[in-house]
């Protein structure tokens, strides 16, 4: 790897504007709202982002900027270097950055797993036996070999998920953008769904855009953005976004459980720090409470 | 309730039936549909079922399997059985009263008819029995692929194909789903007449709809995220190769063509 590649920017927004219109009965614009409101934000290859924000901050519409099912009203979107706008790169932008959505029925297209997997590689116009070759590597990353030719009716919400992110990974994308991947899905399901995508990002260097609204999924990522209104409005690690307890109530959002206690804690005026994010932190800092007076 | 209906009544097992390319199963199957046609007497259906069951033994699916196909059809055979005996005029009559006969003829038409209907519906079975819905679609695709050029819509038709595939057994489930649902708020399904049992459908239908189009949409969107882009260009996992089996299948149902037209002319 040459130096510097690491820092390669995969996503680069600049004054990004969406705008969704009502028409009335004759057609003309009723009224308009702004999804995305000037949005900046730029993404490094390799990272795991997970964007956070209540219902309607806009974060859906970004997801669907970055794959250029949505086009914008205004700015620039560019997935590594290529315009979303310019009509010829869109095939490659979506094979780029690969997208999983909310359903995991409304996704799968084949009555087999392993015929799903190969649409996105069929698609491109790929050779039979490479398609083989990324089929059977893309369903072995996603843990399900042993469903290959199962009927995806079969399977639990989490697994055809899984399936859907070995769809997506069969097109050999740089990056996957998942929109509320896990909304849908029992707790079990959702661990899987976390698991499989934080392997993904360590094992194969998949750049990671995660959508979602469930705060404990944004614990191990490597940062964290906070859409209100189609602005972001915090951007930092999840220590340093979940230590402004305050802050997020008032967007709307939960922190996680522990971190909310450390919170009250510290208003209480016990010496604790708000940086805490797992059970076993929390356990290590009341374990020092005594040695710290 | 709808859980026990099955689409494409596939019997899986591993014989040579079963392996058998699917578009040599689909195109000998409707030859053999029209030799039954060609076949009009009882010779030529003596060979034909020697055939049939040579074929069902190789395909290694228990007979039970095949006859449950006749159940479905088994009005239809009674009524055109019925129709030949007491319509067919004929000169050697059994039984007759009031205007009402029986002629040997007729019975001779009721039991070619009867037999051809009972055939047609075996030897389609053993088509379906023998091949999966997606070789079916990926045959139907490839043997249509020819006739693109004058507007037939290969690629599309399978598409929709699979996509039915994948799709009913899931708005079935949904139909389960939202009849209970209707039930538990005191909807009546059962009872009444059959104009007010199809109106009682409405309120199952609407979201049944509604929910249909919204699956729709977002299946569109995630067939478009993955690059698909019509059948151009597209290449497909799985090809169908024609062997050595395939070439003897063909000349066995090409010679069994030409002792139909012969049984037949002769």
């Amino acid at each position: 790897m040459k130096a510097g590649e690491d820092m390669e920017k995969i996503i680069t927004s600049k004054g990004l504007i969406y705008e969704y219109y009502t028409h009335n009965d004759k057609g003309e614009i009723e009224s308009k709202h702004r999804a995305l409101d000037e949005l900046n934000l730029e993404i490094q290859k390799g990272q795991f982002v997970v964007i956070l924000g209540h219902n309607g901050s806009g974060k859906s519409t970004l997801a669907k900027h970055m794959n250029a099912i949505l086009h914008p009203t205004g700015g620039t979107l560019l997935i590594k270097g290529m315009d979303v706008k310019d009509q010829k790169n869109l095939w490659d932008i979506r094979q780029t950055a690969g997208m999983v959505f909310q359903n995991p029925d409304n996704q799968i297209i084949a009555a087999i797993v392993e015929e799903d997997v190969a649409f996105g590689p069929e698609n491109l116009g790929i050779e039979p036996k490479e398609i083989r070759k990324r089929v059977d590597e893309s369903i072995n990353a996603v843990q399900m070999a042993e469903y290959m030719t199962h009927s995806p009716n079969l399977l639990s919400g989490g697994q055809k998920q899984r399936i859907a992110i070995a769809g997506v990974l069969a097109m050999k994308p740089e990056c996957i953008i998942l929109d509320e991947p896990t909304a849908m899905l029992d707790p079990v399901g959702r661990k899987e769904v976390l698991e499989t995508i934080y392997r993904l990002n360590k094992k194969e260097n998949i750049t990671i855009i995660h959508i979602t609204h469930y705060m404990e999924e944004a614990i191990k990522a490597d940062r964290v953005v906070v859409m209100d209104r189609g602005k972001i409005v915090m951007d930092d690690t999840p220590r340093k976004i979940f230590s402004q307890v305050e802050k997020l109530k008032e967007l709307g959002l939960d922190v996680p459980q522990v971190t909310e206690l450390a919170f009250y804690m510290q208003k209480q005026g016990i010496n604790i720090s708000t940086e805490i994010l797992t059970i076993e932190e929390m356990v290590d800092e009341i374990w020092q409470l005594n040695s710290r007076k | 309730m709808f859980r026990d209906i099955t689409i494409g009544q596939y019997y899986p097992a591993n014989s040579l039936i079963h392996k058998l390319d699917s578009r040599v199963k689909i195109i000998a199957t409707f030859i053999f549909i029209i030799d039954l046609f060609i076949a009009n007497n009882y010779i030529g259906y003596g060979i034909t079922s020697i055939f049939l069951g040579i074929i069902i033994f190789l395909s290694k699916v228990p007979i039970k399997y095949m006859l449950k196909g006749l159940k479905a059809i088994f009005v239809i055979i009674l009524i055109t059985g019925a129709l030949n005996i007491f319509m067919t005029p004929g000169e050697h009559v059994l039984w007759s009263y009031k205007g009402i006969t029986i002629t040997g003829e007729g019975l001779y038409t009721a039991g070619l008819m009867a037999t051809r209907l009972i055939f047609l519906i075996i030897g389609s079975s053993i088509l379906t029995l023998t091949t999966s819905p997606i070789q079916l679609t990926d045959g139907i695709e490839s043997i249509l692929n020819p006739f693109k050029k004058i507007g037939i819509p290969a690629h599309e038709v399978a598409m929709m194909m699979t996509i039915a595939l994948r799709f009913i057994p899931i708005l079935l489930e949904e139909t389960d789903k939202i009849m209970k649902a209707q039930m538990a708020r005191g909807a009546d399904f059962e009872s009444g007449g059959i104009i007010k049992r199809a109106k009682s459908l409405i309120p199952l239908l609407v979201p049944l709809f509604i929910s249909a189009f919204r699956r729709a949409e977002e299946l569109a969107m995630a067939m478009e995220a993955r690059c698909y882009r019509g059948g151009e260009n597209r290449t497909r996992m799985k090809q169908l190769v024609i062997e050595n089996k395939d070439y003897i299948a063909m000349t066995i149902i090409a010679i069994f063509t030409l002792i139909m037209i012969l049984i037949r002319f002769i």
